[in-house]
């Protein structure tokens, strides 16, 4: 595979890569960890004239938590290294396990969990349980710099909020409330490696074994990552029972919006988001209660 | 315009200059001749086009020569200590028959040597996960999951 021609920059600030993208435009995009563009530009979907490199933009990969505020991922951060890091393991474990289990052992090596976001895939493994938990996003242009949460951020496969000239610099995601517990659960055809089928993500916030708030995101049924609404309504100010678990998960399949596609039809990943939106509640429920890390 | 870089590989420095749409794999195979890294599909999904990049293991494929400037890289001709001596990763896949057409192998081999790196006593479950990222056609896997066992329970008394 020959990639078409393209030139190559490394800017090693922010306000350089901003300064340059502003100079190029739509002719330029942006590399983090390269999983994504380069399949795209190898396969004539991208076609940049300039290909900006972001990995030399000194602590654009730092992972930082600060116990007071919250989490933040630096957008050249690692998925191997988000779901390594002790913080991300104890305090936000489905951040961690999303990051763990995206593609492969050299993608994560690589890749980037921006990038995973800005790709904008409704399968994108680690949307849900960021979205779940609140996440703002951090884009920065020329003309400044702007937090968009990021339930606002997918507009639909492939696009999102990202306006010319801007580039997301880091993924902030709020300390988890006292009493939550949060979960990601996948399934896909070969279980590792291949894209998911169907993806949910979970934070519950329990009093004992009443439920006071949930927020519940369901990846790869519908055009973006989607909130469950009526799954939500079925937990809220609730005592969270085996039951009430299972017509959580049925309200959320009857909120999914599933195509049929290479990856598995519509009725299976309908049924699939009931299961997994029940196990994902379960395990939340668990970690609230401090029953598993 | 062609970037001048400086790439380690398998401990000799090369400087080189060379297209910015060249990829890594290309460099090393076409540039290097050392065409034990393979070229299969391309996309990140195979695996054959394993190195190790400044220790961690990444698909060739799908790196930039240019993002790789001033790092040092492994390819499977850089595991053996010598002429005549084989990497005990080698060994192992040799006696256990973990090699068939071969296509897979280096690839196998580094992901074997990153998870090594890492973890010298790894499970079942762990080996298979590590190989997570390499298809092999010909084995079955079983194996190759077989030669890697073996490999740890060598380096470890080796080292």
């Amino acid at each position: 595979m020959t990639l078409s021609r393209f030139a190559y920059a490394a800017p090693r600030t922010i306000k350089e890569a901003c300064r340059l993208l502003e100079e190029k435009g739509d002719d330029a995009c942006l590399l983090a960890g390269g999983t994504d563009l380069m399949v795209k530009i190898g396969h004539g979907r991208a076609r940049p004239g300039t290909v900006i490199g972001l990995k030399r933009i000194a602590g654009l990969d730092r992972i930082s938590f600060d116990r007071k505020k919250g989490l933040t991922i630096g957008a050249t951060a690692l998925l191997a290294d988000v779901a390594a890091h002790p913080a991300v393991l104890k305090t936000y474990p489905a951040v961690a396990h999303a990051a763990g289990e995206t593609a492969n052992v050299q993608i994560r090596n690589m890749g980037t969990v921006a990038g995973n976001l800005c790709n904008a895939a409704p399968s994108a493994d680690n949307a849900p349980t960021l979205l779940a938990m609140g996440a703002v996003v951090t884009l920065v242009s020329a003309k400044g710099e702007r937090r968009l949460p990021l339930d606002q951020f997918f507009k639909g496969p492939g696009m999102t909020a990202i306006l010319p000239g801007e580039i997301m610099t880091a993924i902030f995601v709020p300390l988890p409330p006292p009493g939550s517990g949060t979960s990601y659960q996948h399934i896909s055809a070969r279980g590792k490696v291949d894209i998911s089928a169907v993806g949910v993500g979970v934070m519950v916030t329990m009093k004992g074994r009443k439920c006071l708030e949930t927020r519940i995101f369901l990846g790869a049924v519908g055009p973006t990552p989607l909130r469950a609404v009526r799954a939500e309504k079925t937990l809220c100010g609730e005592r969270v029972t085996p039951a009430l678990m299972d017509a959580a998960g049925l309200a959320a399949a009857k909120e999914a919006r599933p195509i049929s596609d290479v990856r598995a039809s519509a009725a299976y990943r309908r049924k699939m988001v009931a299961v997994l939106t029940r196990r994902a509640v379960a395990e939340a429920v668990d970690r609230a209660s401090g029953k598993r890390r | 315009m062609k970037h001048v870089i400086r790439l380690k590989v398998n401990g000799d420095v090369h400087e080189l200059a060379v297209d910015p749409w060249r990829t890594l794999n290309e460099v090393l195979r076409e540039d290097l001749d050392l065409t034990g890294t393979k070229l299969g599909c391309g996309s990140g999904d195979c695996g054959a086009c394993t190195v190790l990049l400044n220790g961690r293991s990444v698909s060739s494929c799908l790196t930039l020569a240019v993002e790789a400037d001033g790092g040092e890289i492994t390819t499977v001709e850089g595991l053996a200590p010598s002429g005549d001596t084989l990497h005990p990763i080698q060994e192992a896949f040799i006696e256990k028959g973990a090699i068939q057409c071969g296509f897979c192998t280096g690839g196998m081999e580094l992901s074997a040597l990153y998870l090594l790196n890492r973890n010298p006593s790894p499970g079942e479950k762990d080996i298979r996960s590590a190989l997570s990222g390499n298809l092999c056609r010909c084995t079955g896997y079983n194996k190759i999951v077989e030669a890697i066992a073996a490999a740890a329970d060598r380096m470890k008394k080796e080292f």
